[in-house]
Protein backbone atom coordinates (compact mmCIF):
# COMPACT_ATOMS: atom_id res chain seq x y z
CA UNK A 1 0.00 0.00 0.00
CA UNK A 2 1.81 3.29 -1.19
CA UNK A 3 1.78 5.97 2.05
CA UNK A 4 2.12 9.51 1.50
CA UNK A 5 3.71 11.41 4.72
CA UNK A 6 1.66 14.56 6.09
CA UNK A 7 5.21 16.15 6.44
CA UNK A 8 5.37 16.41 2.51
CA UNK A 9 1.26 17.13 2.15
CA UNK A 10 2.40 20.62 4.04
CA UNK A 11 5.78 21.07 2.14
CA UNK A 12 3.80 20.50 -1.40
CA UNK A 13 0.73 22.70 -0.79
CA UNK A 14 3.21 25.30 0.44
CA UNK A 15 5.25 25.07 -2.88
CA UNK A 16 2.27 24.93 -4.79
CA UNK A 17 0.17 28.16 -3.32
CA UNK A 18 3.77 30.38 -3.12
CA UNK A 19 3.94 29.48 -7.00
CA UNK A 20 0.56 29.44 -7.90
CA UNK A 21 0.60 33.54 -7.06
CA UNK A 22 3.60 34.48 -8.63
CA UNK A 23 3.50 32.57 -11.70
CA UNK A 24 0.66 32.76 -13.84
CA UNK A 25 -0.36 29.34 -15.91
CA UNK A 26 1.01 29.54 -19.54
CA UNK A 27 -2.29 29.45 -21.28
CA UNK A 28 -3.53 32.49 -19.44
CA UNK A 29 -0.68 34.66 -20.47
CA UNK A 30 -1.25 33.53 -24.26
CA UNK A 31 -4.73 34.09 -24.19
CA UNK A 32 -4.30 37.73 -22.39
CA UNK A 33 -1.71 38.60 -25.69
CA UNK A 34 -4.28 37.40 -27.78
CA UNK A 35 -7.03 39.54 -25.97
CA UNK A 36 -4.55 42.33 -26.22
CA UNK A 37 -4.33 42.31 -30.16
CA UNK A 38 -7.96 41.68 -30.76
CA UNK A 39 -9.34 44.45 -28.35
CA UNK A 40 -10.22 47.24 -30.08
CA UNK A 41 -10.47 49.88 -27.34
CA UNK A 42 -7.30 51.54 -26.98
CA UNK A 43 -8.06 51.95 -22.96
CA UNK A 44 -8.88 48.56 -23.07
CA UNK A 45 -5.39 47.37 -25.26
CA UNK A 46 -3.89 49.74 -22.70
CA UNK A 47 -5.35 47.81 -19.38
CA UNK A 48 -3.94 44.17 -21.29
CA UNK A 49 -0.75 45.85 -21.89
CA UNK A 50 0.05 47.04 -18.36
CA UNK A 51 -2.01 43.34 -17.04
CA UNK A 52 1.02 41.82 -19.15
CA UNK A 53 3.40 44.03 -18.17
CA UNK A 54 3.02 42.97 -14.60
CA UNK A 55 2.54 39.33 -14.92
CA UNK A 56 5.92 39.69 -16.12
CA UNK A 57 7.07 41.82 -13.34
CA UNK A 58 5.48 39.56 -10.69
CA UNK A 59 8.28 36.95 -11.98
CA UNK A 60 11.01 39.23 -12.23
CA UNK A 61 10.87 40.80 -8.55
CA UNK A 62 9.25 37.38 -7.20
CA UNK A 63 6.20 39.20 -6.08
CA UNK A 64 2.24 38.08 -6.20
CA UNK A 65 0.59 38.95 -9.69
CA UNK A 66 -2.08 40.46 -7.44
CA UNK A 67 -2.62 41.54 -4.39
CA UNK A 68 -5.17 39.54 -3.51
CA UNK A 69 -3.96 36.18 -2.89
CA UNK A 70 -7.60 34.75 -2.38
CA UNK A 71 -9.08 31.76 -0.44
CA UNK A 72 -7.00 29.45 -0.29
CA UNK A 73 -8.91 26.67 -2.57
CA UNK A 74 -7.43 22.96 -2.26
CA UNK A 75 -8.91 19.99 -4.72
CA UNK A 76 -7.56 16.59 -3.26
CA UNK A 77 -8.13 13.53 -5.37
CA UNK A 78 -7.34 10.84 -2.96
CA UNK A 79 -6.10 7.39 -4.82
CA UNK A 80 -8.59 4.50 -2.80
CA UNK A 81 -5.09 2.65 -2.31
CA UNK A 82 -3.18 5.35 -0.69
CA UNK A 83 -2.43 5.54 3.47
CA UNK A 84 -1.98 9.19 5.04
CA UNK A 85 0.73 8.49 8.03
CA UNK A 86 2.30 11.04 10.22
CA UNK A 87 -0.79 13.11 11.40
CA UNK A 88 -4.20 14.64 9.62
CA UNK A 89 -4.77 15.18 6.42
CA UNK A 90 -7.00 18.32 6.72
CA UNK A 91 -4.23 19.54 9.42
CA UNK A 92 -2.02 19.26 6.98
CA UNK A 93 -3.07 21.16 4.04
CA UNK A 94 -3.59 24.10 6.99
CA UNK A 95 -0.29 24.18 7.86
CA UNK A 96 0.83 24.06 4.33
CA UNK A 97 -1.14 27.55 3.86
CA UNK A 98 -0.02 28.65 6.93
CA UNK A 99 3.67 28.34 5.88
CA UNK A 100 3.41 29.08 2.38
CA UNK A 101 0.97 32.32 2.96
CA UNK A 102 4.05 33.13 5.49
CA UNK A 103 7.10 32.22 3.47
CA UNK A 104 5.86 33.47 0.21
CA UNK A 105 4.91 37.19 1.40
CA UNK A 106 1.44 36.47 0.51
CA UNK A 107 -1.63 38.26 1.92
CA UNK A 108 -3.42 37.09 4.80
CA UNK A 109 -7.13 37.70 4.00
CA UNK A 110 -9.66 35.21 5.79
CA UNK A 111 -11.44 37.13 8.67
CA UNK A 112 -13.66 35.18 11.59
CA UNK A 113 -16.99 36.48 12.68
CA UNK A 114 -17.83 37.25 8.77
CA UNK A 115 -20.91 38.64 9.73
CA UNK A 116 -19.93 40.80 12.67
CA UNK A 117 -16.30 40.86 14.35
CA UNK A 118 -14.66 39.89 10.83
CA UNK A 119 -11.29 39.31 12.98
CA UNK A 120 -8.41 38.33 10.37
CA UNK A 121 -7.65 34.73 11.31
CA UNK A 122 -3.34 36.09 10.58
CA UNK A 123 -2.47 33.11 8.72
CA UNK A 124 -5.37 32.94 5.61
CA UNK A 125 -6.56 30.00 7.08
CA UNK A 126 -8.67 28.15 7.14
CA UNK A 127 -8.37 26.44 3.28
CA UNK A 128 -11.38 25.73 1.80
CA UNK A 129 -10.61 22.00 0.93
CA UNK A 130 -12.88 19.70 -1.49
CA UNK A 131 -11.62 15.89 -1.49
CA UNK A 132 -12.47 13.26 -3.75
CA UNK A 133 -11.61 9.56 -3.21
CA UNK A 134 -10.27 8.23 -6.77
CA UNK A 135 -9.26 4.89 -7.86
CA UNK A 136 -4.92 4.35 -7.53
CA UNK A 137 -2.33 4.84 -5.20
CA UNK A 138 -1.26 8.51 -5.65
CA UNK A 139 -2.75 12.01 -3.64
CA UNK A 140 -3.53 14.79 -6.49
CA UNK A 141 -3.01 18.19 -4.94
CA UNK A 142 -4.94 21.22 -6.81
CA UNK A 143 -4.08 24.53 -5.22
CA UNK A 144 -6.60 27.71 -6.67
CA UNK A 145 -6.03 31.25 -4.67
CA UNK A 146 -9.36 32.30 -5.34
CA UNK A 147 -9.32 36.09 -5.14
CA UNK A 148 -12.34 38.23 -3.31
CA UNK A 149 -13.17 40.44 -6.26
CA UNK A 150 -14.65 38.08 -8.70
CA UNK A 151 -15.27 35.30 -5.91
CA UNK A 152 -18.14 38.27 -5.49
CA UNK A 153 -19.70 38.66 -8.64
CA UNK A 154 -20.61 34.67 -8.62
CA UNK A 155 -24.45 33.70 -8.32
CA UNK A 156 -26.61 30.20 -8.43
CA UNK A 157 -30.09 30.31 -9.54
CA UNK A 158 -32.74 27.95 -11.02
CA UNK A 159 -34.08 28.30 -14.15
CA UNK A 160 -37.69 26.56 -15.41
CA UNK A 161 -36.49 23.24 -17.24
CA UNK A 162 -38.03 25.29 -20.15
CA UNK A 163 -35.22 28.13 -20.52
CA UNK A 164 -32.74 25.42 -21.90
CA UNK A 165 -29.97 27.28 -23.60
CA UNK A 166 -31.54 30.77 -24.26
CA UNK A 167 -32.70 31.37 -20.71
CA UNK A 168 -28.75 30.26 -19.32
CA UNK A 169 -27.17 32.74 -22.00
CA UNK A 170 -29.49 35.27 -20.60
CA UNK A 171 -28.45 34.69 -17.15
CA UNK A 172 -24.70 34.50 -17.46
CA UNK A 173 -24.51 37.95 -19.62
CA UNK A 174 -26.96 39.49 -17.58
CA UNK A 175 -24.56 38.53 -14.34
CA UNK A 176 -21.39 39.90 -16.17
CA UNK A 177 -23.12 42.91 -17.18
CA UNK A 178 -24.30 43.47 -13.39
CA UNK A 179 -20.78 43.28 -12.54
CA UNK A 180 -18.71 45.44 -14.91
CA UNK A 181 -15.56 46.34 -13.83
CA UNK A 182 -15.70 44.93 -10.11
CA UNK A 183 -15.01 41.68 -11.02
CA UNK A 184 -11.59 42.36 -12.97
CA UNK A 185 -12.33 41.67 -16.72
CA UNK A 186 -11.51 40.12 -19.07
CA UNK A 187 -12.82 37.19 -16.96
CA UNK A 188 -12.64 33.31 -17.15
CA UNK A 189 -16.50 32.52 -16.64
CA UNK A 190 -16.78 29.05 -15.05
CA UNK A 191 -20.20 27.70 -15.37
CA UNK A 192 -22.07 24.36 -13.83
CA UNK A 193 -25.06 23.21 -14.54
CA UNK A 194 -27.37 19.96 -13.11
CA UNK A 195 -26.50 18.66 -9.98
CA UNK A 196 -28.24 19.95 -7.02
CA UNK A 197 -27.49 23.32 -5.37
CA UNK A 198 -23.86 22.57 -3.44
CA UNK A 199 -22.67 20.71 -6.63
CA UNK A 200 -24.07 23.17 -9.40
CA UNK A 201 -21.33 25.69 -8.13
CA UNK A 202 -19.05 22.78 -6.95
CA UNK A 203 -18.87 22.20 -10.89
CA UNK A 204 -18.60 25.76 -11.88
CA UNK A 205 -15.39 26.17 -9.54
CA UNK A 206 -14.01 22.93 -10.85
CA UNK A 207 -14.04 24.07 -14.73
CA UNK A 208 -12.08 26.98 -13.93
CA UNK A 209 -8.61 24.38 -13.38
CA UNK A 210 -9.34 24.20 -17.27
CA UNK A 211 -7.05 25.31 -19.32
CA UNK A 212 -8.17 28.53 -20.71
CA UNK A 213 -10.66 28.02 -23.40
CA UNK A 214 -10.68 24.36 -23.46
CA UNK A 215 -13.54 23.42 -24.75
CA UNK A 216 -16.02 20.85 -22.97
CA UNK A 217 -15.46 17.61 -25.11
CA UNK A 218 -19.14 17.25 -25.60
CA UNK A 219 -20.40 18.76 -29.24
CA UNK A 220 -23.40 21.00 -27.83
CA UNK A 221 -21.52 21.82 -24.53
CA UNK A 222 -18.92 23.23 -26.79
CA UNK A 223 -21.26 25.24 -28.92
CA UNK A 224 -23.01 26.77 -25.69
CA UNK A 225 -19.79 27.84 -24.33
CA UNK A 226 -18.95 29.60 -27.68
CA UNK A 227 -22.71 31.22 -27.47
CA UNK A 228 -21.89 32.77 -23.95
CA UNK A 229 -18.54 33.59 -25.19
CA UNK A 230 -20.17 35.79 -28.04
CA UNK A 231 -23.34 36.99 -25.50
CA UNK A 232 -20.60 38.38 -23.04
CA UNK A 233 -18.38 39.79 -25.36
CA UNK A 234 -21.14 41.75 -27.10
CA UNK A 235 -22.39 43.77 -23.64
CA UNK A 236 -19.04 46.51 -24.14
CA UNK A 237 -18.00 45.89 -20.88
CA UNK A 238 -14.39 45.55 -21.69
CA UNK A 239 -11.24 45.01 -20.35
CA UNK A 240 -11.46 46.78 -16.57
CA UNK A 241 -14.95 47.53 -17.30
CA UNK A 242 -13.50 50.64 -19.31
CA UNK A 243 -15.59 49.76 -22.69
CA UNK A 244 -13.83 47.05 -25.38
CA UNK A 245 -14.72 44.14 -27.09
CA UNK A 246 -13.15 41.89 -24.82
CA UNK A 247 -14.83 41.32 -21.94
CA UNK A 248 -14.54 37.01 -21.33
CA UNK A 249 -11.18 34.87 -22.47
CA UNK A 250 -13.13 32.14 -22.07
CA UNK A 251 -16.08 30.51 -20.69
CA UNK A 252 -16.03 26.73 -19.40
CA UNK A 253 -18.91 24.57 -19.23
CA UNK A 254 -19.67 21.44 -16.81
CA UNK A 255 -22.27 19.10 -16.31
CA UNK A 256 -24.20 16.80 -14.48
CA UNK A 257 -27.80 15.22 -14.81
CA UNK A 258 -30.44 17.34 -13.08
CA UNK A 259 -33.49 16.40 -11.20
CA UNK A 260 -37.13 16.91 -13.97
CA UNK A 261 -37.76 19.78 -11.92
CA UNK A 262 -34.61 22.05 -12.54
CA UNK A 263 -32.54 23.22 -14.22
CA UNK A 264 -29.69 24.66 -11.95
CA UNK A 265 -27.21 26.97 -12.89
CA UNK A 266 -24.09 28.04 -11.15
CA UNK A 267 -21.12 30.89 -11.99
CA UNK A 268 -18.08 30.90 -10.30
CA UNK A 269 -16.55 34.04 -12.07
CA UNK A 270 -12.69 34.27 -12.39
CA UNK A 271 -10.94 37.28 -13.10
CA UNK A 272 -8.16 37.46 -15.44
CA UNK A 273 -5.84 36.39 -12.53
CA UNK A 274 -6.74 32.50 -12.71
CA UNK A 275 -4.53 31.05 -11.08
CA UNK A 276 -3.89 27.29 -10.45
CA UNK A 277 -1.30 24.66 -9.71
CA UNK A 278 -1.16 20.40 -9.02
CA UNK A 279 1.32 18.10 -7.82
CA UNK A 280 0.62 14.44 -7.61
CA UNK A 281 2.45 12.58 -5.01
CA UNK B 1 3.21 57.49 -28.61
CA UNK B 2 5.26 57.13 -26.16
CA UNK B 3 5.45 58.09 -22.45
CA UNK B 4 8.37 58.10 -20.74
CA UNK B 5 7.36 57.11 -16.80
CA UNK B 6 9.32 56.17 -13.35
CA UNK B 7 9.23 52.68 -14.58
CA UNK B 8 10.74 52.96 -18.14
CA UNK B 9 8.83 53.84 -21.11
CA UNK B 10 5.09 52.99 -22.59
CA UNK B 11 3.76 52.74 -25.67
CA UNK B 12 0.03 54.45 -25.33
CA UNK B 13 -2.24 55.20 -28.13
CA UNK B 14 -3.27 58.27 -26.17
CA UNK B 15 -2.92 61.13 -24.12
CA UNK B 16 -1.55 61.43 -20.97
CA UNK B 17 -2.28 64.05 -18.10
CA UNK B 18 0.09 64.26 -15.33
CA UNK B 19 -1.51 65.34 -11.92
CA UNK B 20 0.02 66.44 -8.57
CA UNK B 21 -0.84 65.02 -5.58
CA UNK B 22 -3.19 66.17 -3.47
CA UNK B 23 -4.98 67.10 -6.54
CA UNK B 24 -5.79 71.05 -6.95
CA UNK B 25 -9.55 72.15 -7.98
CA UNK B 26 -8.13 73.10 -11.41
CA UNK B 27 -6.82 70.05 -11.92
CA UNK B 28 -10.03 68.34 -10.73
CA UNK B 29 -11.79 70.52 -13.06
CA UNK B 30 -9.44 69.79 -16.00
CA UNK B 31 -10.61 66.10 -16.10
CA UNK B 32 -12.67 64.30 -17.98
CA UNK B 33 -14.11 60.37 -17.39
CA UNK B 34 -11.66 58.28 -19.71
CA UNK B 35 -8.55 60.44 -19.50
CA UNK B 36 -5.33 58.44 -18.65
CA UNK B 37 -2.97 60.03 -15.71
CA UNK B 38 -0.23 59.30 -13.98
CA UNK B 39 -0.46 60.80 -10.58
CA UNK B 40 2.45 62.03 -8.50
CA UNK B 41 2.57 63.04 -4.66
CA UNK B 42 0.77 61.81 -1.32
CA UNK B 43 -2.52 59.82 -1.02
CA UNK B 44 -3.83 57.79 1.81
CA UNK B 45 -4.60 53.47 1.54
CA UNK B 46 -7.96 52.56 3.26
CA UNK B 47 -10.37 50.16 2.27
CA UNK B 48 -13.40 47.88 4.26
CA UNK B 49 -12.29 47.55 7.91
CA UNK B 50 -10.56 51.43 7.76
CA UNK B 51 -13.56 52.78 6.17
CA UNK B 52 -16.07 51.29 8.91
CA UNK B 53 -13.52 52.96 11.26
CA UNK B 54 -13.61 56.35 9.89
CA UNK B 55 -17.26 56.15 9.44
CA UNK B 56 -18.39 54.98 12.97
CA UNK B 57 -15.40 57.30 14.24
CA UNK B 58 -17.14 60.31 12.16
CA UNK B 59 -20.76 59.37 12.90
CA UNK B 60 -20.10 59.67 17.04
CA UNK B 61 -18.40 62.95 16.00
CA UNK B 62 -14.93 61.60 17.23
CA UNK B 63 -11.91 63.08 15.25
CA UNK B 64 -10.40 61.33 12.49
CA UNK B 65 -6.39 60.70 13.30
CA UNK B 66 -5.21 62.66 10.01
CA UNK B 67 -7.29 64.72 7.66
CA UNK B 68 -8.95 64.16 4.60
CA UNK B 69 -9.53 67.55 3.49
CA UNK B 70 -8.12 67.61 -0.07
CA UNK B 71 -6.89 63.92 0.03
CA UNK B 72 -7.28 61.14 -2.20
CA UNK B 73 -7.91 57.65 -1.07
CA UNK B 74 -6.26 54.53 -2.82
CA UNK B 75 -8.39 51.07 -2.09
CA UNK B 76 -5.99 48.64 -1.56
CA UNK B 77 -4.54 45.82 0.93
CA UNK B 78 -0.94 45.37 -0.19
CA UNK B 79 0.72 41.83 0.35
CA UNK B 80 3.94 42.21 2.56
CA UNK B 81 6.97 43.97 1.58
CA UNK B 82 9.81 40.90 0.70
CA UNK B 83 12.82 42.95 2.26
CA UNK B 84 14.59 45.24 0.41
CA UNK B 85 10.91 46.14 -1.03
CA UNK B 86 9.76 49.01 -0.74
CA UNK B 87 5.79 47.39 -0.83
CA UNK B 88 4.40 44.46 -1.71
CA UNK B 89 1.71 43.97 -4.69
CA UNK B 90 -0.69 47.22 -3.86
CA UNK B 91 -3.65 47.20 -6.95
CA UNK B 92 -6.80 48.48 -6.22
CA UNK B 93 -9.60 46.79 -4.70
CA UNK B 94 -13.51 47.14 -5.55
CA UNK B 95 -15.11 50.69 -4.91
CA UNK B 96 -18.44 50.05 -4.17
CA UNK B 97 -17.96 48.10 -1.14
CA UNK B 98 -16.82 51.52 0.61
CA UNK B 99 -20.31 53.47 -1.30
CA UNK B 100 -22.14 53.06 2.29
CA UNK B 101 -19.36 55.00 4.16
CA UNK B 102 -18.38 57.38 1.00
CA UNK B 103 -20.77 60.52 1.95
CA UNK B 104 -19.54 61.27 5.17
CA UNK B 105 -16.27 60.75 3.86
CA UNK B 106 -16.73 63.63 1.47
CA UNK B 107 -18.01 65.40 3.74
CA UNK B 108 -14.51 66.07 5.59
CA UNK B 109 -12.95 67.39 2.43
CA UNK B 110 -12.28 63.99 0.47
CA UNK B 111 -11.69 64.61 -3.22
CA UNK B 112 -10.46 61.34 -5.13
CA UNK B 113 -10.71 57.79 -4.35
CA UNK B 114 -9.22 55.47 -6.43
CA UNK B 115 -10.59 51.99 -6.78
CA UNK B 116 -11.94 49.65 -9.62
CA UNK B 117 -15.73 48.80 -10.57
CA UNK B 118 -18.82 51.55 -10.34
CA UNK B 119 -20.46 53.53 -7.69
CA UNK B 120 -23.58 53.81 -6.65
CA UNK B 121 -25.79 56.51 -7.55
CA UNK B 122 -25.41 58.16 -4.55
CA UNK B 123 -21.86 58.12 -4.17
CA UNK B 124 -21.66 59.32 -7.56
CA UNK B 125 -24.65 62.17 -6.81
CA UNK B 126 -22.24 62.97 -3.99
CA UNK B 127 -19.43 63.39 -6.01
CA UNK B 128 -20.24 65.72 -8.18
CA UNK B 129 -21.88 67.71 -4.77
CA UNK B 130 -18.26 67.70 -3.45
CA UNK B 131 -16.45 67.96 -6.53
CA UNK B 132 -14.81 65.10 -5.99
CA UNK B 133 -13.70 62.38 -8.64
CA UNK B 134 -13.37 58.87 -8.99
CA UNK B 135 -10.24 57.06 -10.60
CA UNK B 136 -9.86 53.21 -11.71
CA UNK B 137 -6.00 51.61 -11.77
CA UNK B 138 -5.57 48.44 -13.43
CA UNK B 139 -7.02 45.62 -11.26
CA UNK B 140 -4.74 42.81 -10.06
CA UNK B 141 -1.81 44.71 -11.85
CA UNK B 142 -0.33 44.68 -8.31
CA UNK B 143 3.13 44.65 -9.01
CA UNK B 144 2.88 47.30 -11.71
CA UNK B 145 1.25 49.52 -9.44
CA UNK B 146 3.64 48.89 -6.66
CA UNK B 147 6.71 50.01 -8.57
CA UNK B 148 5.08 53.54 -8.43
CA UNK B 149 5.50 53.75 -4.92
CA UNK B 150 8.10 55.60 -3.36
CA UNK B 151 7.66 55.36 0.24
CA UNK B 152 5.17 54.00 2.94
CA UNK B 153 4.51 54.71 6.43
CA UNK B 154 1.36 53.80 8.95
CA UNK B 155 -0.97 56.55 9.81
CA UNK B 156 -3.69 54.92 11.63
CA UNK B 157 -5.44 51.66 12.46
CA UNK B 158 -2.30 49.84 12.84
CA UNK B 159 -3.94 46.53 13.95
CA UNK B 160 -6.33 45.82 11.47
CA UNK B 161 -2.83 44.93 8.69
CA UNK B 162 -3.18 45.28 5.53
CA UNK B 163 -6.73 47.10 5.98
CA UNK B 164 -4.35 49.67 8.22
CA UNK B 165 -4.46 53.69 6.48
CA UNK B 166 -0.88 53.86 5.49
CA UNK B 167 0.43 57.34 3.41
CA UNK B 168 1.89 56.83 0.06
CA UNK B 169 4.38 58.58 -1.84
CA UNK B 170 4.10 57.70 -5.33
CA UNK B 171 5.65 59.17 -8.46
CA UNK B 172 3.92 58.63 -11.43
CA UNK B 173 1.25 55.80 -10.61
CA UNK B 174 -1.26 55.12 -13.96
CA UNK B 175 -4.82 55.48 -13.52
CA UNK B 176 -8.01 56.04 -15.67
CA UNK B 177 -10.21 59.13 -14.92
CA UNK B 178 -14.05 57.18 -14.20
CA UNK B 179 -16.43 59.63 -12.84
CA UNK B 180 -15.36 63.43 -13.57
CA UNK B 181 -17.11 66.62 -11.94
CA UNK B 182 -18.79 67.71 -15.09
CA UNK B 183 -21.32 63.81 -15.07
CA UNK B 184 -19.11 61.69 -17.39
CA UNK B 185 -19.31 58.00 -16.06
CA UNK B 186 -16.63 55.74 -18.10
CA UNK B 187 -18.37 52.53 -16.97
CA UNK B 188 -21.40 53.95 -19.32
CA UNK B 189 -20.02 55.60 -22.05
CA UNK B 190 -17.18 53.41 -22.60
CA UNK B 191 -19.64 50.33 -22.47
CA UNK B 192 -22.12 52.34 -24.73
CA UNK B 193 -19.29 52.37 -26.98
CA UNK B 194 -19.11 48.55 -27.86
CA UNK B 195 -22.14 47.45 -27.03
CA UNK B 196 -23.64 44.99 -29.66
CA UNK B 197 -26.70 43.98 -27.86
Amino acid sequence: MPTIQCRKITDTVADLFQDACIHLPPDVVTSLKRARRMEKSPLGRQALANILENISLAGEHRVPVCQDTGTAVVFLQVGQEVRITGGDLVAAVNEGVRRGYEAGYLRKSMVNRPFSARINTGDNTPAVIHSEIVPGGNLRICVLPKGGGAENCSRFTVLPPSHGHEGIIEYVAGLVDECGGNACPPLIIGIGIGGTAEQTMLLAKKSLLRSTGEHNADREIKGLEKQVLAAVNGLGIGPMGYGGSITALAVHIEVFPAHIASLPVAVNMQCWCSRHREALL
Amino acid sequence: MLVLTAQGSVAVDMKIKRIALPVSAKDIRSLRCGDSVLLTGSLLTARDASHKRMADALAKGVELPFDLDGQTIYYTGPTPARPGQIAGSAGPTTGSRMDKYTPILLEQGLKCMIGKGRRSAEVRKKMLRHGAVYLAATGGAGVLLSRSIRRIDPVAYHELGTEAVFRLEVADFPAVVINDIHGGDLYESGKAAYRKI
